[in-house]
């Protein structure tokens, strides 16, 4: 097994009296595709969210390339979210006034990348994901399943360590579903990335290398199982 | 599957010899399970038997002499009908899994730790179909797919049956 990218261990949090985390635990080493999998309320996107430093747990360990996520200042953890992290979510979630290429080209505009270079890569990655004739239309004139993949795009263009997928095919049909997986893994699998995969279907999992399944807050490493 | 209508089926779009007909099985349906030229042969017997096909000429050649086989009108009628007639919608009412789950639940076994191994299993195999669809051709998607729905199906089973444990345990009388 290599050496993990991103480790959480021993995980706790809680929303008010109410658990979602109860000593969850799971890593993800460099270019490893991991599913996390669970019933509704599991506690499953509150791992991923910790994972990826966007809720800080209340109790645990977390560390990202041998990097104490939680010694962070909010700052440094904005900051790594934005170069090491890219994010992919169940509605795209993309700016409805941009266009689809703006869209990409964001998260490398935030990080100060030039608008010609931004505006290159971000056609390279919508070729990528086969939209390049999308560039010019806004989210709200492309289908679910197109729109997905400019989401794809705009999560791998920073040349992201982590992508962290919370259901990413949860609004797409089957068909959609499948063409949404099977270019987002083989990107991330070309660029090396690692990603984080939460879903609960399993159709979708099988795209991941393993799965680590939430239920009530705590976690399996099914890899202990069989 | 059943062979007989198969192999007439793939004679109606045209005659072929038993060699060829075994190819074109085996590209189509038995990319996992290919037919053995025997199975082949005692099939095309049968329905010659039955009037449902016929030879409709012999090439000499190097080994035995090739018949080349042609469906009839009754075969076509037979074909006809079997491709009308739905096929039985299995309920599988008796899942040896299911018996595990009680048995283990019943001798205070851990049965959630089976349904975990099982579930394993099912994902392994299914990751197994998702890498031969990405490197197959249309009709190993479409047969891979057809197997995933029904992992899928097992899986969602499992998962509800993992959630109702307790209940389980409590109506059979062991622990959950």
């Amino acid at each position: 097994m290599s050496a993990a990218l991103l480790e959480g261990s021993e995980l706790r949090k809680s929303f008010g009296v109410t658990p979602a985390l109860d000593g969850a635990s799971m890593d993800v080493a460099a270019g490893e595709v991991v599913a996390v999998m669970g019933p509704s309320g599991s506690g499953k996107s509150t791992l991923l969210h910790c994972l990826a430093g966007i809720v800080r747990p209340d109790s645990g360990r977390l560390t990202f390339a041998g990097r104490d996520l939680l010694a962070m200042s909010d700052r440094e953890r904005s900051a790594l979210r934005r170069t090491e992290f890219g994010f992919v979510f169940q509605f795209g979630q993309l700016v409805p006034e941009l266009t689809c290429a703006e869209n990409v080209a964001l998260p490398l505009r935030l990080e100060g990348v030039r608008r010609k270079e931004a505006e290159r890569r971000a056609a390279e990655w919508l070729s990528r994901v086969d939209v390049a004739d999308l560039a010019s239309k806004r989210p709200g004139e492309v289908s679910g399943g197109q729109g997905q993949r400019v989401a794809v795009a705009r999560a791998l263009v920073t040349g992201p360590r982590v992508v962290f997928a919370d259901e990413p095919t949860g609004a797409l049909d089957s068909m959609n579903g499948e063409l949404v997986m099977t270019l987002f893994t083989q990107a991330a699998r070309q660029t090396g990335a690692a990603v984080v995969l939460v879903t609960h279907e399993a159709r979708v999992a099988a795209y991941a290398d393993r799965e680590v399944i939430v239920r009530d807050g705590r976690s399996r490493d099914m890899r202990a199982v069989a | 599957m059943a062979i007989g209508q198969t192999l007439l089926g793939l004679l109606e779009s045209r005659p072929q010899h038993g060699y060829d007909l075994k190819r074109a099985y085996d590209e189509q349906f038995g990319r996992d399970r290919p037919l053995h030229y025997g199975q082949v042969y005692a099939t095309l017997s049968r329905l010659l038997k039955n009037g449902l096909v016929e030879v409709e000429g012999v090439e000499p050649g190097e080994g035995p002499e090739r018949k080349r086989y042609a469906i009839t009108e009754a075969g076509v009628a037979d074909v006809e009908q079997w491709l009308g007639k739905p096929e039985e919608a299995s309920s599988y009412l008796q899942s040896t899994l299911y018996a595990k789950v009680v048995l283990a639940l019943l001798t205070s076994r851990d049965a959630g730790e089976i349904l975990d191994v099982q579930r394993t299993e099912h994902l392994r195999v299914m990751r197994e179909l998702t890498r031969r669809k990405a490197d197959g051709d249309l009709v190993d998607q479409l047969i891979c797919d057809h197997a995933l729905f029904h992992l899928e199906a097992d899986l969602r089973w499992l998962e509800l049956t993992a959630a109702r444990l307790g209940q389980l345990g409590e109506r059979v009388g062991g622990r959950a």
